[in-house]
């Protein structure tokens, strides 16, 4: 909170010019509907004013990453695979799509507070594409994706990181991850529409991530579990990502993993973007 | 600007929440280029009907039309023609003043440089050019509704909604708000008002609706509404309290009126009745006939009748009943 500026209560406003009014409604020739594209990128800059606004918010995307990767490496990395500099090898490509993948949520708990306010209700009355609001916040949110992805992989880097893959392999690792979870965002867009408070659409939103980062192939193999549980870990979304995202940094360019995760991409987007956009239109 | 000469028209319109119905049949006919009042108490169903006609919610029953526009079926017509301010605040408290106006300006079509110099105006015509780069979080109640209408108006609507435009403002920036819609309508816009005041009806719409428990109980000029009201009421304290049954009699003659005793043992109140003679007429000649009677009075005053009063007359409670 910026309790520096306080507010202009006392302060003597300064009147309202009727003639400049009069002149401003006059003269308006009104101009032709914006595109979808123009329209998203508008809701998109919003969002990024909003990070300007409100910096604390990226505390979440930057802290919560390095915790995590510092958590499991020393802790586990030992017992796992000899020394926690050879488990980051295999670790880190998972941890960062972990990490990426529980912010998502929080673009639910953004739709969710606007909805209490009335700038929701303007947007809504804008002759606009009307998926425009929900992709400006997707766009937004990826803005924090990269930069959660920026900080692991130079705290990854620092720990001893070494992918084989070179910068090109771990920026196709990126970007593959960014689809992923623009896509899966939009599971948090239907619920933030959808869930009546905040706390709500949290606690939801971890009913869904735990089981979905942890019952996935990001912290071991999965070779050791039980049958039953192989069968839900090697279909998992999550998994194919982080298998795809961990083959791409190292170099190999794994086809099929890469084309599961798309695939699931495209999945995640046809079926909650619509759900997301009836609600919306509902709402 | 509009052909037609009616802005809304609706028949029949509902709205339900569960088992209440908020609006529960209601036909209103808007002429174009006037401020038309929506009077009623909380809850009485003005949100919700503003809500439909500016195709936030979907009627369970019943048609709507702005600009002869369905607002269900043709909802983005409706859309590029009329603006609405809610009750609380309709930008983004987060961003600055300036901000969300250039962001509506972007989302009505505007580039990003005339974006730029049309809030550059508004902000100047609305005298907040100096709290342009402050967040609207810390905008006092007075500046939150100006930006609010400011961006209203980016791009000149035909018709504009504005929900309880006043509630909980002090009275110098109602005021000024009043100034700006009338400075609206001057320019052809069409302004559906909701409001509980009867002053602000009074002050800004041409035509009024009176509206309780989702259905139009009154509807009219100014005038008409008035008249099935009385002209207001005549508040007297006099010195003594033990003129008051004497000056009780004089008053209810002199008025043709009931006089009402009130709790405080020195102070009576009278319903003016409309007639010929205007209110002020017919109490001057009151209070004539109380000192021909030597009667002192202290204190006096002439009252126009209030929401509480029209909804007495209209339907037989207060509107704190109507709630309840």
């Amino acid at each position: 909170m910026s309790t520096t500026t306080p507010t202009v209560e006392a302060q003597e406003l300064a009147p309202v010019s009727a003639e400049s009014l009069a002149a401003l409604l006059v003269a308006t020739e009104r101009p032709p509907r914006p595109s979808a594209l123009s329209a998203s990128l508008t809701f998109g800059w919003r969002a990024i004013l909003k990070i300007k606004h409100v910096p604390e918010q990226l505390f979440d995307v930057t802290a919560f990453p390095i915790m995590m990767v510092l958590m499991y490496t020393y802790l586990f990395g030992g017992a796992l695979a000899g020394s926690p500099s050879e488990y980051i090898q295999y670790l880190l490509p998972g941890i960062l799509v972990m990490s990426v993948v529980m912010i998502t949520m929080y673009t639910g708990v953004s739709v969710n507070t606007d909805i209490e306010k009335g700038v929701f209700d303007r947007f809504r009355t804008l002759p606009i594409w009307r998926p425009a609001v929900m992709v400006g916040y997707l766009l937004g949110d990826a803005l924090r994706y990269t930069i959660a992805s920026v900080v692991l992989l130079v705290v990854g880097l620092v720990m001893g990181f070494r992918p084989d893959g070179g910068v090109p392999g771990v920026l196709a690792g990126v970007a593959l991850l960014l689809v992923f979870s623009f896509a899966f965002s939009w599971i948090w867009t239907m619920f933030g529409l959808l869930l009546r408070t905040e706390k709500s659409v949290m606690g939801v939103s971890m009913m869904v991530i735990f089981p979905l980062t942890f019952l996935s192939d990001i912290f071991v193999k999965p070779e050791t579990m039980p049958g039953w549980l192989q069968a839900f870990v090697n279909n998992n979304p999550v998994t194919h990502v982080a298998s795809a995202v961990r083959g791409l940094m190292e170099g190999d360019w794994p086809t099929s993993e890469v084309l599961w995760s798309l695939g699931w991409a495209a999945l995640l987007v046809a079926v909650f973007g619509p759900v997301t956009m009836r609600l919306y239109n509902r709402k | 600007m509009s052909t037609s000469t009616i802005a809304i028209e609706t028949a029949g319109l509902v709205k339900v929440f569960g088992d209440t119905r908020a609006v529960d049949g209601v036909d209103l006919t808007v002429p174009a280029g006037t401020v038309y009042g929506v009077l009623g108490p909380n809850g009485a169903g003005k949100t919700t009907t503003v809500k439909m006609l500016a195709t936030l919610l979907r009627p369970d029953a019943g048609e709507a039309h702005v600009f002869g526009h369905d607002v269900t079926r043709e909802a983005d017509a409706v859309r590029s023609r009329v603006s609405l301010t809610g009750q609380y605040a309709s930008v983004d408290e987060d961003l600055t003043g300036h901000e969300n106006l250039v962001l509506l300006a972007r989302l009505t079509g505007h580039g990003r440089r005339p974006a730029a110099a049309r809030a550059d105006q508004l902000l100047s015509a609305f005298g907040l050019l100096e709290a342009a780069g402050r967040q609207v979080k810390n905008y006092s109640g007075g500046m939150r509704r100006r930006i609010d209408i400011a961006a209203s108006i980016l791009n000149t609507p035909d018709l504009l909604f504005l929900d309880e435009p006043t509630t909980g403002l002090d009275p110098r920036s109602r005021n000024q708000v009043w100034e700006i819609v009338r400075a609206v309508v001057a320019q052809g816009t069409t302004v559906l008002l909701t409001t509980q005041y009867l002053d602000e009806a009074d002050q800004l719409a041409a035509r009024i609706a009176v509206i309780d428990r989702g259905r139009v109980i009154a509807e009219g000029t100014k005038g008409e509404l008035k008249s099935s009201v009385g002209a207001g009421s005549v508040h007297v304290r006099l010195r003594d309290a033990h003129r008051r049954p004497e000056a009780e009699r004089l008053l209810s003659t002199a008025l043709d009126a009931h006089v009402q005793l009130e709790p405080d043992p020195v102070a009576l109140t009278a319903r003016v009745s409309d007639s010929d003679r205007g209110a002020a007429e017919q109490a001057s000649r009151a209070l004539a006939e109380l000192a021909a009677a030597g009667i002192t009075v202290d204190n006096f005053s002439l009252g126009q009748p209030s929401l509480d009063e029209v909804f007495l007359a209209l339907t037989d409670r207060t509107p704190e009943e109507a709630t309840a």
